[in-house]
This record gives C-alpha cells, structure tokens and sequence, in this order.
C-alpha cells in the first residue's frame, strides 16, 4: 500500500531450532507484544525490512503531496483552498515522522532522499496518476486515504516502537483527509448534472489504482510471511483490500455514485463483497516507472532538491559562523 | 553538498500543565530553525504550549543491556509503596 511490496530477507520464517539464542529471544518479545525499541538487538533482516518500508512510506508522503499540491492554487473557494493546504501540509508532516523513525535504525536522512530522488527506493504506484479535475481532489481523499487509513491503522500496533508511535501520530491526522475528501464528493455528486459527471468519472479513474495500493496477493509470499512474523505488517493485502472495497461500496452508494465493476456483489456465504482484480501488469508497469505521471513526480522532487541546495548550505554555513563567533567572545 | 543538518529531538508540554514529553525529532541547521520547524511538524492542532529542542547528540541514553543493574533493585524495595503498609481504619485518613 504506502509500502507496496516492500521485500524483506526472502528466506522464509526460521523455525525455533533454526533460531539463534539472540533471534529466539527477539522473537519471544514480539510474539509477548513488548516493543522493540532502537538500541535493543535485532536481527540484521528486521532492520534492513523495516528501513525499506518505512522509508517507502515516508517518500510516499512526501510525493503524495505532489498530486494534490496541484490543485491549491485553484480550489473552488477560499475555504476549500485553506482546507487543501493544510491537508497537504499533514503529509509533509507525516513524511517527516516516517523519515524519523527510520533514522532510529541507523540510516541517514540524506541517505533515503537521495534513495529516492535516484529511484532506488520506491513510492506508493497511487502517485503516479494525475489529478486532472476538482473531483479528483475528493476522490483522493475519500479513495486514497481511506485506502491510507485501512493499511495504517493495524500499523499503530507494529513491533518497532518508533514506527508504532508514527503510526499513531498519523492516524489521529488522517480521518480529518478522508472526510474532506469525501465532503468534496458529496458537494459534486449533489451538484449540477456536470458536477456529477466529473464526481463519476473521478470514481472511475480512481478505482483500480486505489485497490493496487494494496499491492499484489501476498498470500503465498515469503517475504510477507516473515513481515507478519515481525509484525511489521499486520494483515495480508487481500485481507485490506476486503475490507477497504466492504467499507467503500456503502459510501459510493450514499453519493448515487456507481463502483466501474461489474463483478461487484455481496457474497452473504464470506460476509464480503466480490469484486474484479485490478489490472496488475498495469501496476507492474506504473513500479517499473512508466505509469502516468512518474518521470513527472520525480523531476519535482529532484528539482525541489536541487533548487533547495543553496538554503541548506547558506543556511548551515551561517549557523556555523555564529557558533564560531559565539566561542570567540567566551 | 553532504553536510546534513543536525538532529534535534523535541519535547512539548501540551495544555494541562503536564511536563514537557518528547514526540519526535528534526533537522535543523541550528537550535532557533530547530523551534520555528518543529512547531510546523509537531504543533499544528494546538497541541502544545511550550517546546524544547535538543541536539539528539547531546543526549545519553541508557542502553537496554543495564536493565538489571539499573532497575532490578528497586523491585525488591516493595516498603516504597504507601500500600505496603497497614494502617487501621480508625486511623482515619492517611
Ligand atoms: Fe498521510
Ligand atoms: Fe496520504
Ligand atoms: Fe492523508
């Protein structure tokens, strides 16, 4: 989802025998809930796993303002401006909490950025499609974020104490951009008949992406297995993809708005819904780069980047020269 | 440019007159950007009224391997608790 596919040792859970005394013992306090915290021993694979996705996480913050950050300037009304400026100012903060916590393992700051900016890390597929119109502002924050919010909640109970503690912060901060979100899609689908159109059709673009956000079946995975070993990761992608399309068709139904699936339909047998798979070689191919918007979102954050270097060093030279200036005269 | 920005960790006392807690960290290239920044990234629903900011290198932190040594001895010291003892109901409030 925000981290998609995040891989993690790819060997498979160790059984106990093949545990070290050390790993037991690690293993022990996380299956007892006790968390971990940044100067107890882990093993190497955790570490590296959880830099992976929380870093992943945090670019995808980071970028996600990007989409969004688009429509400021031309929001509806000053309110709806006001709103949207502070929704986007919330991701830039939980980007930073992320790129915290993960330097609480051991990596630098600079370090994921320039990971990022160089495309070795990944971000979220999501960010990749554009906003072409209002709606999609209210698509995004009912669809993106309410996908958001299902992946982020289990997290608040993740193993690192760090992580854990970011998760919290986040979710206290993330229904405020679901409900924006969704007050954007009521205001439209109660709108004019053009109002309601876009509010359709923003549905319809964002559909399927948002369901790839919960990353491929990782039900047979080794890697997600030894996650959920960790409890860095809570539930399988299928299961939030579940509960995510369960939650959501009820609310497009309230806006008269029609879910593009035709496959769509209650199976009173699982207690869920039935729906259509996304078109993964799609997703595939937006990881690989070539979605919508990719080369566009990272040509703005290199800029950014670049265009940003002169105020960090200016900044850090003078914070200098008054530090030497303040031990001259003592 | 390679030189990062220091770490600063933050602390914020929030409205009832609690102690300052810590609720994460920044960089900032010194102690006043480190203020002005953290009340963006920690402080945007009124949560606090009050921050400190301290270089993260300025800290010791105990380490996870004196757990015995520091805090064993006072799990045997049950007489610290006002409950260890049994004062009579007659007594009255104490
Ligand atoms: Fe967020
Ligand atoms: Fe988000
Ligand atoms: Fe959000």
């Amino acid at each position: 989802m925000y981290a998609q596919m995040v891989k993690s040792t790819g060997k498979g859970v160790k059984s106990r025998d093949e545990m070290s005394p050390e790993e037991a013992a690690f293993q022990d306090r996380i299956d007892a809930d006790i968390k971990i915290e940044p100067k107890d021993w882990m093993p190497d694979g955790y570490r590296k796993t959880l830099i992976r996705q929380i870093g992943q996480h945090a670019h995808s913050e980071i970028v996600g303002q990007l989409p969004e950050g688009n429509w400021i300037t031309r929001a509806p009304t000053l309110e709806r401006k006001a709103i949207l400026l502070a929704k986007v100012q919330d991701e830039a903060g939980h980007g930073l909490y992320l790129y915290c916590a993960a330097e609480t393992l051991g990596v630098s700051r600079d370090d994921l950025t320039e990971q990022l900016l160089d495309g070795r890390m990944k971000y979220s597929s999501i960010f990749n499609y554009p906003t072409l119109n209002w709606a999609d502002i209210g698509a995004v924050g009912w669809l993106v974020d309410g996908a958001a919010i299902m992946n982020q909640v289990p997290l608040q109970r993740t193993s690192y104490g760090p992580y854990s503690r970011a998760m919290i912060r986040i979710c206290k901060e993330e229904s405020f951009h679901q409900r924006q979100g969704y007050d954007i899609m009521m205001k439209m689908a109660q709108g004019t008949e053009a109002q309601r159109r876009m509010a359709q059709d923003a549905l319809n673009r964002f559909w399927y992406p948002s369901l790839m956000m919960f990353g491929p079946s990782d039900k047979d995975s080794v890697h997600s297995a030894q996650s959920l070993a960790w409890k860095i990761k809570i539930d399988t992608n299928d299961e939030l993809r579940q509960k995510f399309v369960d939650q959501t068709v009820p609310q497009a139904e309230y806006l008269g708005l029609t879910i593009p699936d035709d496959n769509l339909a209650w199976n009173e047998e699982k207690g869920g819904h039935d729906f259509s798979e996304p078109d993964w070689s799609e997703f595939f191919d937006v990881v690989k780069g070539n979605g919508p918007c990719n080369k566009d979102r990272l040509d703005a954050r290199n800029k950014a980047w670049e265009d940003g270097a002169w105020v960090r060093e200016g900044l850090l030279a003078h914070a200098e020269k008054r530090a030497a200036r303040k031990t001259a005269a003592e | 440019m390679s030189k990062e920005w220091p770490l600063w960790e933050v602390f914020i006392r929030g409205q009832h007159g609690l102690s300052h807690r810590h609720v994460g960290s920044l960089h900032a290239p010194d102690a006043e950007m480190a203020i002005k920044n953290a009340r963006d990234v920690y402080t945007r629903r009124n949560e606090g009224q009050s921050i400190w900011v301290v270089e993260a290198r300025h800290i010791t932190a105990s380490s996870p391997s004196e757990k015995g040594p520091l805090y064993e001895p006072s799990e045997s010291k049950v007489y610290r608790h006002p409950t260890f003892f049994d004062i009579p109901d007659d007594v009255g409030a104490m």
